[in-house]
């Protein structure tokens, strides 16, 4: 099997520190440039693009309100998965989560009533919370009792629960003054987060996602919980050596990723739409867009804050330019896409070390190979 | 010159992984038509050499000559097209499809109906070598035994001369064993070579016609089988020079640690490992488990340590029953166990301190209420670094980056840090240099002295012999005799290992 050239992949030893941040870059980078590709390929001058991107997101005061305003579900649910990933529990079931918080947090603005005001919007979030990490305790059961792969049943209870939405919203939530569209009823006022100034930016959210990706960054760094934590993700075999409870593990940080993501959904309802909408009304994949946001922080609940704004804008800037370039509305699914598989493809990069060899000289000595490929 | 009558010759294997030298200048001559046979303890390189063989890796020196001639095997698939074929101790097929579809995969055949080429060769087969399997049933639906058998048929149908079988019985019963023999004899007799990777003694004598031993990646010798014995061959493959004289003063035994009396406990896959096991450990003793791996040593530690279901019979802790507890509670009570992978302790990516808590970093000083407490944690490494000589950078190194040697160690000192009771340690010098070997036999010994009581596994009997106040035998998942140390001679305990001889306890 004599190709032109071999290249080999062996193990790396150690990572070294830079590695962390260059790999998720460069990829990002690599993945921007195959976009810049298909842009050619549309016709559309990828610099313009690009420079659209960039001033669409970051140039102007409202784009960066804009910016802001996205990331917020997108720092919840990114910090919640980081912390089930680390676990080496893949819950990519966000969407859903979040979907079950706005269900939820409209329920108490619209049906409970006998709340005083001040305390209407806490239930809400509290609501909103129980609400996403119960959905997410479905697939945590599955998983820890009966080791069903999680990846499939929280996948699917992302379509049940907008599914569920639906109903709700087409059904008996449908609202009486909202002429035929598929809406609840407008929140009242008590119900409604405030926002800053003339922008989007529903702050108290803002905040919520920034304590919890420090808290979450202080759980898993700090404390025994996260212990375990790293522990069953790093090595299961050991977790169960040092006895630790794998079932408490796995239902520990699905409910949190679950909850976080349930108090987005509220801060999207109550802070952007004041009501319960159809499904992609109230979240245009957030939870999916998150496990993007998680990977890219490499698994840091502190760096989500870093990658939130930044997958954040290029959600934004796409936006700008599908209606300044006249791109097809799956142009940000496309960024999402593309991003994911580098980031993903890339941490390879981190764990080993690339050497291409040709056949026709000597065989290197200390050759450790653990994969080879032949081209 | 390379000798055209062999079938396979490789000479001066070199193949190092990080921190291991696998295969150390390995020369095997496999003669056309015969059966032989692998030996070696687990890590000696034996598969090592033969995924070499297969293609699956590459030498870093050395080469390799089929019928005299040299060849370059690069991948299985050159492997496979020079007349090789491998059946891993993993089986690899594909577990929802049939019989004959798992036989043609990976074929050229053709699209409808792509297995009815197979049927006839399975027929063929079955005759020929006693390889009876229902083309049409399942995979999932066999047993080990048969699916076995599927790997071998795969190999066979892919124009195989020379058929290679990593720990071919591992995962079978005994009259699944028998039937494997003969089908190896079969094929031998119908002029295939076989080369079969074991290190169980009675299968070489009850199918090979030579034997190669192999220790520490080099090889010791190769006889033919009919000229040799069990002892002989159990003396090439564990014996090792006597390397230091460690001083092993005499110790009163206290009262019994461990009691156990008449234990089951079921393997991985279902069939009863440990038969009706029963002995005890006095505080300050230690108990040896001689056996060839695989004689039900580690579902026995597994089941003491609390990570594997007892299925009938008895545990006591000084005098109270542990029975299925789980391994929270035992190591609360003084039972600590360094197992035979260094992977199951340990976690690689945390750093030497975070593993030296694996077992106590929910407990004070390391844990005030939900805390980590670092500076506890970093003293708590600091004075296990420096009482255990474990070489390391810094605490905060990721662990995987030690040598296995002070991995060891490091393993050794959260374990024994802790005045444990009871200390269950199972191949604990297996693949480390001298030096770290005499180190941890040492610590073994100082924690006898000090009242701990240790049961030890080990296949090296020189370790057993060295360190043991007595010495149990397992064989076939039974205990075959308990013997007092000075009462114990290679001899005898040779022939319990290989189930000749049982010795009332």
């Amino acid at each position: 099997m004599n190709g032109l050239l071999r290249i080999r992949l062996e193990k790396r030893l150690d990572t070294p520190r830079w590695l962390g941040v260059a790999t998720p870059s460069l990829s990002v980078l690599a993945a921007l440039a195959v976009i810049a590709g298909i842009f050619w390929l549309l016709g559309v001058n990828p610099f313009l693009a690009y420079y659209r991107i960039f001033t669409g997101a970051f140039g102007s005061l409202y784009g960066l309100s804009e910016t802001v305003t996205k990331a917020i579900p997108l720092l919840l649910c990114g910090t919640g998965l980081a912390v089930t990933f680390r676990a080496r529990i893949y819950n990519i079931g966000a969407e859903g989560q979040l979907l079950v918080g706005a269900i939820c947090g409209t329920g108490v603005a619209l049906f409970v009533p006998g709340i005083p005001d001040p305390l209407r919007l806490p239930a809400m979030f509290l609501a909103g919370a129980l609400g996403g990490a119960l959905w997410a305790l479905v697939p945590a059961i599955l998983k820890a009792r009966l080791r069903i792969d999680e990846v499939l049943t929280s996948l699917m209870t992302v379509y049940i629960a907008s599914e569920l939405v639906n109903y709700l919203v087409y059904g008996p939530w449908k609202g009486l003054r909202e002429s035929g569209f598929p809406y609840s009823d407008k929140f009242p006022l008590s119900a409604q987060l405030p926002r800053l100034g003339v922008t989007r930016i529903h702050y108290p959210t803002l905040i919520l996602a920034i304590v919890a990706a420090v808290l979450a960054y202080l759980l898993v760094q700090r404390t025994r919980w996260g212990f375990e934590i790293r522990v069953t993700g790093e090595n299961p075999q050991a977790a169960r050596y040092a006895g630790m409870n794998y079932l408490r593990t796995v239902l520990m940080v699905l409910a949190i990723s679950g909850a976080l993501a349930g108090v987005a959904g509220v801060g999207e309802v109550a802070g952007i739409h004041y009501r319960l909408r159809y499904p992609s009304g109230i979240s245009p994949g957030y939870g999916f867009t998150a496990i993007i946001v998680a990977w890219l922080a490499r698994l840091n609940p502190l760096a989500v804050l870093l990658t939130g704004f930044l997958i954040s804008g290029l959600l934004v800037g796409g936006d700008a330019i599908q209606l300044a370039l006249n791109l097809p509305a799956a142009t940000v699914n496309l960024f999402n896409g593309v991003i994911l598989l580098f980031v993903l493809g890339g941490d390879l990069f981190t764990r080993y070390r690339v050497r291409v060899e040709f056949p026709g000289r000597a065989m290197r000595r200390s050759a450790q190979p653990e994969r080879e490929a032949t081209i | 010159m390379p000798d055209p009558a062999l079938a396979v010759e490789m000479r001066g294997i070199v193949k190092r992984f990080p921190g291991v030298l696998a295969n150390d200048h390995v020369d095997l001559a496999v003669r056309s038509g015969e059966v032989h046979a692998l030996l070696g303890e687990n890590g000696a390189g034996k598969t090592t050499l033969m995924n070499i063989l297969y293609g699956i890796y590459h030498p870093d020196e050395g080469e390799i000559y089929l019928k005299g001639k040299r060849v370059h095997i690069r991948s299985p698939r050159d492997a496979i097209s020079l007349g090789i074929g491998m059946v891993h101790q993993q089986f690899r097929l594909v577990l929802s499809h049939t019989v004959a579809e798992n036989v043609v995969l990976g074929l050229p055949r053709p699209f409808l109906f792509p297995d009815r080429p197979a049927r006839q060769k399975l027929r063929e087969f079955a005759q020929r070598y006693g390889l009876a399997v229902d083309p049409d049933a399942r995979l999932w639906q066999l047993s080990a035994g048969e699916q076995q058998r599927v790997e071998i048929i795969k190999a066979l149908y892919r124009g195989a001369d020379i058929l290679i079988l990593d720990e071919p019985t591992s995962m079978l019963t005994p009259q699944e064993i028998g039937e494997l023999m003969s089908t190896v004899r079969r094929m031998a007799a119908e002029g295939k070579t076989v080369i079969f990777i074991t290190h169980k003694l009675n299968e070489v004598f009850a199918a090979s016609d030579r034997v190669t031993v192999l220790r520490q990646g080099k090889v010791v010798t190769t006889l033919d089988t009919s000229q040799t014995d069990k002892l002989e061959l159990a003396r090439l493959m564990v014996g090792r020079e006597v390397l230091f004289r460690l001083v092993k003063r005499p110790v009163q035994p206290g009262p019994k640690v461990l009691e156990v009396s008449d234990l089951d406990v079921l393997g991985d896959r279902g069939l009863m490992a440990v038969k009706g096991a029963s002995f005890h450990i006095a505080a300050g003793e230690i108990l040896g488990i001689a056996g060839v791996a695989g004689n039900g040593q580690r579902e026995l530690v597994e089941a003491l340590a609390g990570l594997r279901p007892v299925a009938r019979g008895r545990v006591l802790l000084e005098g109270e029953d542990v029975t299925n507890q789980s391994p929270r509670l035992l190591a609360g009570r003084g039972v600590c166990y360094v197992p035979a992978e260094r992977v199951v302790g340990t976690v690689p990516n945390l750093s030497v301190a975070e593993n030296f808590i694996l077992k106590a970093y929910d407990q004070a000083p390391f844990c005030r209420r939900l805390f980590l407490d670092r500076a506890a944690v970093e003293a708590h490494a600091d004075r296990l670094i420096a009482e255990y000589g474990v070489a390391t950078p810094s605490p905060e190194t990721p662990l995987k980056l030690l040598s296995g040697g002070n991995i060891q160690r490091a393993i050794l000192a959260r374990e024994t840090s802790g005045a444990p009771r009871l200390l269950i340690a199972a191949h604990p010098t297996s693949g480390l240099d001298v030096g770290a070997t005499e180190y941890i036999r040492q610590t073994l010994l100082a924690q006898r002295e000090q009242g701990t009581a240790i049961l030890l596994v080990s296949e090296d009997l020189e370790e057993i012999l060295q360190l043991s106040d007595r010495i149990a035998v397992m064989y076939g998942g039974q205990i075959m005799g308990i013997l007092p140390a000075e009462r114990a001679d290679l001899e005898v305990i040779g022939m319990m290992m290989a189930g000749i001889h049982r010795e009332g306890s």
